[in-house]
This record gives structure tokens, sequence and C-alpha cells, in this order.
């Protein structure tokens, strides 16, 4: 069994947990539905959003020189960074120059890719994740779930013991209204002391050599305002060409994460406060890579919305720690193989392959038709799984060759009638460990064919 | 270095030229965006108010928070307690329950209102402050997003944004709640200038 089932089967170990995790997301994705049929030109708007993201693609070289350009005019010292490690140490070395001991995060799936908290927490530095879902599983000592829900695995009893133990909440205490209190309460400290401030990207305009932090909670801007360094670290592919085109990506990107016409705060940062410092840190850590395989590039285009993690099927049902990577579900099995093909070799099977990522992707990423193509690489490049490689290896003689076929087609239907359930639900059996087997027909349509075609 | 690694792989690694399309305005026929931007602003958590006929600003804000003992605003009408050019560091904004700032345009499909820190005072106050009071003059709101970036220079001042309603997170259980890291309310004060 791959690593992705083997956890995701004991995830469902708990039934009644699996469904209400299944219908937790399921109503965001409801939640999204109504959004787009809100907005008659929503078909549009995406096929705008994959065109965007197409052109900046094949132009990505001037957008990042010229965004960093425009960036520097405007008082911005900008980084670049070839991999997590190179990223983790321009940071620390940021930090190192002002004398930072305090820091405040807002989320950034990117410094999550990086382990950019583990690096600087070694080197003596306070880390404070700032927004609530990240700060619950920053405390529980866990990774991310979800890259827009971070703690959408944990329930509230969990949580309320969690902040008694580390908040000194009361006891027993559940009601999110008061956990939440008690956390804004406890990041407040933490906002009015920290030296610096750390906030993921959005969106990186080319033309104005400015950055987007969108959040519902304010924490990326408490946390920028305050302290006098900011830095905003930023893979390559954020980059998008004007400012008019954050028209798209703003319409598009709430309402296919949350179901919200928009997050409460869209935050425009240009140039350092007075008397400030901002950094601006580009990452690549192997987006170059992808960029140059033909199949796999439209990954690039992510927008980072979760829409797809909502509605997968498997998702639902294993949850985002049963993939074993920062960014979990659909997209993140297309992003992860590129990265390391036999680590994440089970991810791409991680999929029944129903489309429907690609169906509310706001960028119109091809997600399902990239994980059936990844399942090829991975086949060819030999990291099937023994079982997996002699079944499809037999699979493929018996499918390419008609006698053969009708054979076994005769001795399946014959053996599923006839065999006692031990010699057909066993251990070499995997499909049938929680399903029935399907009833058998009583003739191949070949022979029904033969039988009928004279009336 | 590293920059010249990235740049090269890229050039190495991209794909042939794609166009850029061109973005419509997709303008909606409704002549009024007034009404949809108050609905959608209520929707998202906001209080919306139209004082013309209204006994002044001060008195609706005292209605309003009549516990409030910190105001700050770096607008002349308002009687602030705070005077926001001679604060010694932006900390000392921990102690203001109501911020009240002039936004530049709102956005009807949202109930998003554009401010920069020139309206702000502070680049923090927006967020630091327990209830945020939204100036916005009715003829300044647009229909959608693309033609609120039309009308606005994102890069005229070092920071910007849209606020769309109080600070709010359901990153427990799913739940709704009102107030996380920033402000716990957003009332819009909807007054045509003279």
């Amino acid at each position: 069994m791959n690593q992705h089932a083997q956890k995701a089967a004991e995830f469902i170990r708990n039934e009644s947990r699996t469904d209400w995790h299944d219908e937790a997301l399921w109503f965001i994705r409801s939640k999204r539905d109504k959004a787009a049929h809100g907005i008659p030109e929503w078909e549009e708007l995406r096929e705008l959003a994959s065109q965007v993201k197409s052109h900046v693609l094949s132009k990505l070289d001037q957008y990042l020189e010229q965004f960093e350009a425009r960036a520097i005019q405007n008082g911005v010292q900008v980084h670049w960074a070839a991999d997590a490690e190179e990223h983790n140490r321009i940071v620390h070395s940021i930090l190192k120059r002002h004398q930072v001991q305090h820091l405040v995060k807002s989320k950034s799936m990117l410094t999550e890719e990086c382990h950019l908290n583990d690096y600087l927490i070694e080197r003596g530095i306070e880390v404070v994740d700032t927004d609530l879902g990240e700060r619950i599983i920053q405390l529980k000592g866990e990774p991310p779930s979800h890259i827009v829900m971070p703690a959408i695995h944990l329930k509230k009893e969990e949580v309320g013991e969690l902040f008694h133990e580390k908040l000194h909440t009361e006891k027993g205490a559940t009601d999110p209204k008061y956990l939440t209190e008690a956390a804004r309460q406890h990041l407040r400290q933490k906002f009015l002391t920290a030296q610096a401030a750390i906030t993921g990207v959005n969106f990186a305009i080319a033309e104005t050599g400015g950055v987007v932090v969108c959040t519902n909670e304010g924490n990326a801007d408490m946390g920028v305002h305050l302290a006098p360094v900011q830095i905003h670290c930023m893979g390559i592919e954020k980059i998008i060409p004007k400012a008019e085109h954050l028209g798209i990506f703003t319409r598009l990107l709430a309402r296919s994460a949350t179901g919200q016409p928009i997050t409460i705060y869209t935050s425009h940062y240009h140039r350092p406060k007075t008397g400030g410092a901002m950094h601006v840190v580009i990452v690549d850590n192997g987006r170059t890579a992808q960029l140059g395989r033909e199949d796999f590039r439209n990954s690039l285009k992510c927008i980072r919305c979760g829409a797809c993690m909502n509605t997968c099927p498997i998702y639902r049902r294993s949850g985002g720690h049963s993939y074993g990577y920062t960014v979990p579900g659909p997209i993140g099995s297309i992003l992860t193989p590129g990265l390391d093909l036999k680590k994440y070799s089970g991810l791409p099977f991680a999929s029944t392959l129903c489309g429907s990522c690609s169906d509310v992707c706001p960028v119109k990423i091809n997600i399902h038709e990239q994980l059936y193509r990844w399942r090829q690489v991975i086949a060819e490049q030999g990291h099937l799984p023994a079982a997996k490689r002699q079944s499809m290896k037999w699979a493929g003689r018996v499918l390419s060759r008609p006698g053969w076929y009708n054979f076994f087609g005769k001795i399946g239907r014959w053996a599923i009638r006839r065999l006692p359930r031990p010699f057909l639900y066993n251990r070499f059996n995997e499909w049938g460990k929680d399903r029935e087997l399907p009833e058998p027909p009583r003739q191949s349509f070949k022979e029904w064919y033969r039988e009928n075609k004279r009336l | 270095m590293s920059k010249s690694k990235i740049i090269a792989a890229i050039q190495k690694n991209k794909p042939a030229e794609v166009l850029l399309p061109s973005i419509p305005s997709f303008e909606t026929g409704n002549a009024k965006p007034f009404d949809a931007f108050v609905a959608t602003a209520e929707a998202g958590g906001s209080q919306v108010f139209r004082i013309s006929d209204s006994p002044g600003l001060n008195t609706v804000i005292n209605t309003l928070f009549p516990e409030a003992v910190n105001i700050a605003s770096p607008l002349p009408t308002v009687r602030s307690t705070i005077d926001l050019e001679k604060i010694q560091s932006t900390t000392d904004l921990e102690s203001v329950d109501v911020a009240v700032i002039k936004g530049q345009l709102g956005v009807a499909e949202n109930g998003a209102v554009w401010v920069t820190e020139a309206d702000c005072g502070q680049r923090v106050l927006p967020f630091i402050t327990q209830h945020l009071i939204i100036l916005l003059d009715p003829a300044d709101i647009v229909h959608n997003m693309q033609e609120a970036y039309q009308r606005i220079p994102v890069d005229a001042t070092g920071f910007g944004l849209f606020i769309a309603g109080p600070s709010k997170t359901a990153d427990i259980e799913q739940s709704l709640v009102i107030g996380a890291q920033g402000a716990r309310s957003l009332t819009i004060f909807l007054e045509a200038s003279q």
C-alpha cells in the first residue's frame, strides 16, 4: 500500500470523524458554488485568469526583472533564492542584520514548504504564526492540513484543550468565540513586541513593483505595520503583469476559497513605512524545473485557493495530513512528483480522476489530466509498487489479446458466481476490502451480440 | 548569483510566447451600484448608515460607541482624543477604541472600500483599533473590481488596501467569529461631500 493510502486508512478508521470532515469541506464547496453562480461572467473570468497566467509563464523572466527594478525604485530590497535552503538563509541574514529576536508571521505556504520556522527557531528566534488556524497547529506541533484552513482537521474540543494548556483558557471551554478572543489577546501582545513580520504573497505586480496579500483576520497587516522590518516571501509564479489584472484574480480568489465575494483585507504594499525596511524574497525551489515540463507547467498557475481540496472526494475523506506535503489535495499531487518522483509516487493515485478539481479551479488547471499523466510517468520510470506493476502487466497482456480476454472473462464470471468467499476476498483483492465485487453478468456482450444479431 | 541562475532557467524552460488577453470591464447595466453596495457590505458584516440628515458625525459616533474612550482620526471634523501626528510609537495606538478614516472608493459587488495610508494617518490604524468607521461618498461607488482598479493608482501611496468588513475567522470548526486580529466592527457612513 502506498503512503497516502496507509495514512488515509488510519484517517477513516474513525467513521463519524471522517463524515464530519467530509461535510465540513463540502459545506465550503457549496458556498463556493453559490458565490460563483452570483457572477454572470464567472466562466469568462476563469478563462481570462488562465490566459493571463499562460502569458506570464511565457514571459516570466521579463516580468520578474521588471518587478525587481520597480520594487528597488520603490525602496524595497529584493533577494533571489534558488532553493529552500537559500531562502531560509536569506531571511535569517535579514533578521540577524536587524537584530530580530521576536518575529510574527502571517500565513505563507512558501515558508511552510521551505520549513522556515524550524530553521529560525533552531537559531534562537521566536517565531509566532498569527493566522488563528496556523497558530493552533503551531501550538499543537503539527503541519497545516489545508492551505486556506490549516486547522480544518481539528475539533473545537481539541482546540479548547490545547488553549487551556498553552494559553490558560478555562478547562473544558469549547466556544469558538471565546477561544478566538483568547487568541486575539495572546496575539496582540506578540504583535506589539515583534521586531519583524513575514508574510506570503498572493500577487506581485510587475508594472508597479508591489505585492498584494489577502487575509480575513487582518493579521498580516497587524504584523507588517507594527514591526520595523517587513519581509514578503514569494514564489516566482506569483507575478501578474499589471494592477488591472488584480480585478480578475481578486474576484476569483475568495469566491473559490471560501465563498466570500472578497477577503476582508486585500493589502497592497509598495514602499516601506517611514523609518522601516521592506524586503521581498523571490524563490524558485523547483518551480523553474516544473516550468520546463510541458505537460505539467500549468500547475504553476495555481493561486492557492484550495477549491480543488474542498471538492475532492479523496481529500475530504483522507484529510490533508495523509498527503505528506505542505500543499495537499489534487494540486499538491501534481506539484509534488516534480519535486521528488519516488517519494511522492503514490500521490497521483490518490484520486478518482473524476475531474471535479479541474471544474472548480479558478485558473482552469487541467488537474485531473495531469494526475493521469503523472501516473504514466511514474509507471514508465519504474516507481509503481510491485503488486500494481504486476497486475498492470497482466492486465495489459490480457487486454491486448482477444482470445485471452474472452477466456479470462469467462473464468472471471464463473469465479465470482461459484467460488467460496475466501477465494475471492483475501489479501490479494485490494478492491474487495471494503466493497462487494459486482454481480457478474450471465454472458459477455460479445456472446449476447452473437445470440441477438439475427433478430 | 541565484538571480542569474533563476532567470537563465526560466529562459531555457519557458514556453513560446502567449499573448496577453485584453480585459473587458464587465458592465452590469445596473445604473445604481449604491443599493448593491449596501446589500453586499451588510452581508459581509459591515454596518451601513446614510448620515446626510444626521445630527452630525461626532454625535453619531458617540451614540454608536458610548463607551469609547480613545477616538483617533486624521480627519479634522472628528473630535479625536489622540493626535496621530504626535504619537511616539505605533504600539501606542493599541488603546484606540474607535478610528475614523475616509474611504476613496466603494465596490458594489463585494462591499469593499479602498483606503490608502494617506487616509489613515498611521498605516496600522484601521487594524489596531477596536472599531473602525469609514466615511464614503456614495458618488464614489463603482460596480466591480475591474472598474475599481481602473480608477485606483495602486502605487500612488506606499500602502493601500480594500477593506470589506470587520476582521473575521472561521478557523475553529468553520464557526464564523467576528473580531479576529483586526477591528471588531466596520461601520460605513455614506455621506455626500459638499
